[in-house]
């Protein structure tokens, strides 16, 4: 009696386990089918957008990212992405050490503007010890310095349809160029700068020579290295893949990257 | 044995039958709706968020502690490869992991560098930002659901009246005692088992107050965005990259807790421990004198 029991408990575990198996490898391969199935994918792409007005309710306009002492900093600042822009415009630069490079600003505003490295140095400065934290799960902490961005958008003065910055890099994946875009809540954030100097060096050819966007509130995929033009939009359609950056158009990153 | 018929049997009591109290044998409501529902939502969350996860690690299989923590920094745990099989470093120590961490045999043969194989993620093959896409969708799912299960839990009694540990249940005899219980897999029987006993308490408790806050702090904790309004978060934890490993220690907890609650399911009878948390209808195990043989039945070796 006892040992009909025991065998019938056995084979019904045994059941269980396969099916346990047999779930496991459905729900895999749901996953997959899933995962590629474009309806599913928008919902929950469309979950991953609720973050953007979730952390605008939260976070304060001007809610200044953590800075940190000199001693914090990372003993050596790995670079990544691209470690150079790959073309003779920009080798040329290199060569005459950026002293013909000007920053262009246009676009929607009231006045374009072509500032030259010199122009950008002599502005009033913003030095910040920062964390940059990649998209990959890494973070270096290390010191930028350079002009705020809100101070030269005011100087070009905002069209009142202009609701994103967008930045055009020198830098290209392949025969793609890299650029990136941020709206004017975090183009205006005190932190936001264009900077020029890294670590009190100037800015290495590496790390994105001779002006690098820092978001501070933001991933590292959006810390445009190379940038030659802001650009102020009414719309990121329209450009190139129109999700508002190279890293969102090519592989789908999230375009708010303060997650 | 038919259930949910008070069937009068010789070893049963006859007066808490009388009064209508539950014995071995008896089907009893035992799971709340709220109790169901979060348990397969959560259950179905944290797969996927695990999965993910483990998918968003690939990206960087290392771990650190402090503020900071990238390749030129040292960390305390990495999953990598050499000498043609997977290595998992903790510390000094290096584990060779074979084929499965680290290093993984795709089906045409081929050898793929992975720090987890795509067995366990999702998706199946390298794709941060798809994972990302999990991750982040079902983190929103994650709070909101345990969020509304332990307001629910507090408003019906669930947590004072089942969760909470009695005065005596912490006293290391009880504990003990319970410990050999399970140790001799001599699970509750009749009313007993309507009850948690206090291991189940303690491991649904870290899971409940401990392993999913900190697992969802900590993952807050790596959103730079949430940084700069939760500066002292970032702090208590001691810094991102703590974080980051304290996350995923936690996630390692919630794989431990699944691997025992799953063996406690499966020796405890798993169709009525499943059913129960389906339908919530549990059928009380009969008590263990119970199960001398009836009259004339013999003994089975």
């Amino acid at each position: 009696m006892s040992g009909f029991n025991n065998s019938a408990i056995l084979s019904r575990r045994r059941l269980l386990g396969m099916g346990t198996v047999g779930v496991g490898g459905l729900l895999l391969a749901g996953c997959d089918k899933i995962n590629a199935n474009p309806a599913l994918r928008s919902i929950l792409q469309g979950a991953d957008d609720l973050h953007y007005p979730l952390q605008r309710g939260m976070l304060g306009r001007d809610t200044l990212a953590r800075e940190f002492s000199p001693a914090q900093m990372s003993p050596v600042f790995r670079t990544n992405g691209n470690v150079t822009a790959d073309t003779d415009a920009y080798r040329a630069h290199v060569a005459d050490n950026f002293a013909r490079w000007t920053l262009t600003v246009d676009g929607l505003v009231k006045t374009p503007l072509a500032l030259p490295l010199a122009a950008l140095m002599a502005m009033p400065q913003r030095s910040q010890i920062t964390r940059h934290d990649c998209v990959e799960g890494w973070s270096a902490i290390g010191k930028w310095q350079g002009p705020q961005l809100g101070g030269i958008l005011a100087m070009a003065g905002l069209l009142p349809a202009a609701r994103y910055a967008v930045f055009h890099c020198a830098d290209n994946f392949g025969t793609t160029p890299y650029y990136e875009s941020i709206d004017l809540i975090e183009a205006f954030h005190p932190q936001s700068i264009l900077a020029w100097r890294m670590n009190d060096q100037p800015l290495s050819v590496g790390h994105g020579a001779p002006i690098r966007l820092r978001v501070e509130r933001q991933l590292g995929y959006k810390q445009a290295k190379y940038v030659m033009r802001v650009e102020l939009r009414d719309t990121l359609a329209g450009l190139y893949g129109g999700k508002g950056g190279f890293w969102e158009d090519s592989t789908g990153y999230q375009w708010y990257a303060g997650i | 044995m038919a259930n949910g018929e008070m069937v009068m049997e010789p070893d049963s009591m006859p007066e808490a039958l009388l009064a209508g109290i539950p014995v071995g044998g008896d089907r009893v409501r035992r799971h709340r709706l709220s109790t169901r529902l979060w348990h397969w939502l959560n259950a179905m969350t944290v797969t996927i968020m695990l999965m993910s996860g483990l998918m968003i690690f690939n990206a960087h299989p290392r771990l650190y502690w402090g503020q900071y923590g990238a390749n030129p920094d040292t960390p305390w745990l990495e999953i990598g490869n050499a000498g043609g099989h997977g290595v998992l470093r903790i510390g000094s120590l290096a584990l060779n992991t074979g084929m499965v961490l680290g290093l993984t045999r795709r089906p045409d043969g081929s050898l793929h560098a992975t720090a987890f194989p795509g067995w366990m993620t999702i998706p199946t093959s390298y794709s941060l930002s798809d994972a990302r896409m999990w991750h982040l969708a079902f983190a929103l799912v994650l709070v909101a659901a345990l969020l509304a299960y332990l307001v629910r839990s507090v408003i019906n009694g669930h947590i004072r009246r089942d969760l909470a540990m009695r005065r005596g249940e912490w006293a290391p005899a009880h504990l003990w005692a319970d410990i050999k219980q399970h140790a001799l897999l001599r699970f509750p029987t009749g009313l007993a088992a309507l009850k948690y006993n206090p291991l189940q308490k303690i491991a649904y408790g870290a899971v409940l107050f401990v392993m999913l806050p900190l697992v969802i702090a900590t993952g807050t904790a790596l959103s730079p965005g949430m940084d700069a309004r939760l500066h002292w978060l970032v702090d208590v934890l001691g810094g991102r990259q703590s974080a980051r490993s304290v996350h995923f220690l936690c996630a390692a907890g919630l794989v431990g807790f699944f691997a025992v609650h799953i063996a406690m399911v499966l020796l405890a009878g798993p169709i009525n421990e499943v059913r129960s948390m389906i339908t919530g209808w549990y059928v009380l195990p009969k008590e263990r004198r119970a199960k001398a043989p009836a009259p004339g039945e013999e003994i089975a070796a």
